[in-house]
């Protein structure tokens, strides 16, 4: 082809929001088309209210999944929901599924459990695919190469009524990380590390593209944990191009496309990354060899640190803004500047969230925690599996049993003490080793003090009652 | 949705930068199936204490701050969660604009859909509106969304950005369904192509 009437080269983010673009307005607003909505209780209530209210319906029933996961109690749930609020919800949701014509997998489903984990398993998820949720976490499923983000109740009720959402053109950056993981070193600590590099702030505006060795090396599982947190860096988005680690992962799920269609399915997904001379409006590149196991000592993801470091002191940082969160962030963790990172003792341990539940996670815990017993000083190791399949997958691999000989509490599947809505949260005060996203101030329970780290990481602290680097056990 | 055109009241400066969902709204709160009634719970933890009363060093409990209708704070403001019962929750209290060098994306987006105004300033603009609203918390502050300024006294003036479309549709309380329920014709359009690309997208 003569050069000047070759296709100028383009991103993946590019070639999805092409194969989605509906309609542009004069003013540069777009119309694209959505493929796949998850729905939750929690954030949908007010959007189903909104349909009623106006007469609407759901367009396309089918490109919706709903699932009750946040507010679901991860104890026996034979008896109901004790919680009057949680019920009402949970019923709502199952009320309004019904009316608009939503499939739904309710708290007694073994399909069910957190949405960002059911949607991959089930194969809903796919690569190329526009996909949207009413929780800011959906960045998770961009790890099959799909552009999904997370959007608000407003939004929700649009995509329902129309299944498309009006949307700008987002910036995007790659982050390359070069080079191999140590051992001990996870996809967990590798995201951690890039959000301590670029601020909870650096990816707004941006949609991220992961890629580089270590990158491609992961499994689909280490990619979701990955993508999860891209958000935690302000991004709503983060993307993983596809290649055959993904169809291997999609091939055979239930809500995945079949036979014939499967294969033409794949000759469009391999045509999804970016071109090689594509251009990106920033660069981040990063040597695998570089990250260590890494933990939050601080209240926003952005705090990270080696676990072979000390706590931070304010004038350690620069900006002066910074300084006086510094000092407010060490005074509601109870920390002293100076501390040796594996000095701190915790109290509770959470494994569990759509960021690190599922069995790769179980199996990286039940690695590290078999044939030991759970530190005197731990009050508490929750383990909640991301999804009843998990759950179902662990206990028949005997991870489940693993675990509780070691002392760990074994769950019902669920959101759980990840944002602690339900009954399970940490008391004022109390330290927690959790394997979940986000360690802001109340998070998993008013007062409570969460420091984020990997699933090996956090059974390292479960066997030890401390912090702990989990490559000297 | 109400239309948002001018806004003329007490302006309240809240100190804080990465200001999270979690702060602006727990999720203790998040069990409603309604949009209204959030405001009294609105900065819960940072703004109650253990026993229900009012904290006083809290901006917005103070005398006079309490009819507070626009908010001046710090950096990436309502990073988090997607929950949108954050700005229900401000604007139930009174709220309709906030100010601050950067917002979170969501965040950002959900005002809009709610009727408030988010405006983004330069660091050094912030700074000045805050320390005036600490200084003379009675001058109110005035925002004009269709000439695009703030101006406060007869000292401060700026002018502020915003997105034409954004704009449109807040200063005439329009409905973003309607709007696109209006271009069914091109949904449609664009299933009937995409069902040969994409089939097994549709089965
Ligand atoms: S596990 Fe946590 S982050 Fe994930 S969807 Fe549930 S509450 Fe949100």
């Amino acid at each position: 082809m003569p050069k000047d009437t070759m296709p100028a080269p383009r991103t993946l983010f590019q070639k999805i929001w092409d194969d989605h673009l509906i309609h542009t307005d004069d003013n540069g607003s777009s119309l694209i088309y959505i493929d796949r909505h998850l729905v939750h209780e929690v954030t949908s209530p007010q959007a189903f209210e909104g349909l009623r209210m106006t007469g609407r319906k759901v367009h396309h029933p089918h490109g919706t999944l709903a699932v009750a996961d946040h507010n679901v109690p991860t104890t026996d749930r034979s008896q109901g929901i004790a919680e009057p609020m949680s019920r009402l919800q949970i019923e709502t949701l199952s009320k309004n599924c019904a009316e608009f014509g939503v499939q739904l997998f309710d708290m007694m489903d073994k399909r069910q459990g957190i949405v960002h984990i059911i949607g991959p398993e089930q194969g809903f998820t796919q690569p190329g695919m526009t996909i949207v949720c009413g929780d800011s976490h959906t960045s998770t499923h961009g790890a099959f190469g799909a552009l999904a983000f997370g959007i608000g109740t407003s939004e929700v009720e649009h995509v329902l009524a129309t299944q498309t959402l009006i949307q700008k053109p987002a910036k995007s950056m790659r982050i390359t990380v070069n080079g191999k993981l140590q051992n001990g070193v996870t996809a967990k600590d590798m995201i951690l590390a890039i959000i301590g590099k670029i601020g909870t702030a650096g990816g707004t505006g941006y949609v991220l593209e992961y890629a580089g060795e270590a990158v491609q090396s992961l499994s689909m599982e280490g990619r979701m944990t990955m993508c999860n947190m891209s958000i935690e860096g302000g991004a709503r988005a983060g993307l993983i191009a596809p290649d055959e680690t993904t169809f291997a992962y999609i091939k055979g799920r239930p809500m995945a496309p079949q036979g014939t269609e499967f294969d033409k399915a794949v000759d469009y997904w391999k045509t999804l990354h970016s071109d090689a001379d594509a251009t990106y409006d920033k660069e981040i590149v990063l040597q695998a060899e570089d990250i260590a196991p890494t933990v939050t000592w601080g209240t926003t993801p952005e705090d990270v640190l080696p676990i072979t470091e000390r706590v931070p002191a304010p004038s350690d940082f620069k900006d002066k803004a910074k300084q006086k969160s510094v000092e407010r962030m060490l005074d509601y963790m109870g920390l002293t500047a100076g501390t040796n990172l594996q000095d701190i003792l915790v109290d509770k341990i959470f494994i569990g969230s759509c960021t690190n539940g599922r069995i790769e996670d179980l199996r990286a815990v039940a690695a590290v925690a078999k044939g030991k017993k759970i530190a005197d000083n731990v009050k508490h190791a929750m383990v909640v599996p991301g999804s009843g399949l998990v759950k179902e997958m662990a206990e028949e691999e005997g991870i489940a049993d693993i675990l509780i000989e070691a002392g760990f509490d074994w769950r019902e599947p669920g959101c759980s003490m990840c944002l602690a809505m339900n009954a399970d949260k940490l008391d004022p005060k109390e330290r927690c080793a959790s394997t979940s996203n986000r360690n802001f101030e109340g998070r998993q329970g008013r007062g409570g003090r969460t420091h984020l780290m990997s699933p090996a990481m956090a059974a390292a602290a479960a066997i030890t009652g401390t912090l702990k680097d989990v490559r000297d056990l | 949705m109400e239309a948002f055109t001018k806004l003329s009241g007490i302006a309240a400066p809240l100190r804080m930068i990465n200001v999270d969902t979690d702060i602006i709204i727990p999720k203790q709160f998040l069990k409603t199936i309604k949009r209204s009634g959030l405001g009294v719970h609105a900065f819960h933890d940072i703004r109650y204490n253990e026993d229900g009363s009012e904290k006083p060093d809290f901006v917005l409990n103070k005398p006079e701050y309490k009819n507070t209708c626009t908010l001046i704070t710090g950096e990436n403001f309502g990073c988090g969660s997607s929950r949108e019962h954050a700005p229900w929750a401000i604007l139930d209290m009174g709220i309709k604009c906030i100010i601050a060098p950067s917002f979170a994306d969501i965040f950002y987006n959900n005002s809009f859909k709610n009727g408030i105004l988010p405006i983004q300033l330069p660091q050094e603009q912030v700074e000045q509106l805050m320390k005036e609203a600490e200084d003379n918390p009675d001058a109110p502050l005035n925002i004009d969304l269709e000439k695009q300024t703030i101006q406060r006294g007869n000292k401060l003036s700026f002018d502020f950005d915003i997105d034409p479309a954004r704009k449109h549709s807040l200063l005439n309380g329009l409905d973003d369904i309607g709007l696109t329920l209006e271009k069914k014709a091109h949904i449609v359009e664009f299933e009937t192509k995409d069902k040969d690309k994409r089939s097994w997208l549709y089965k």
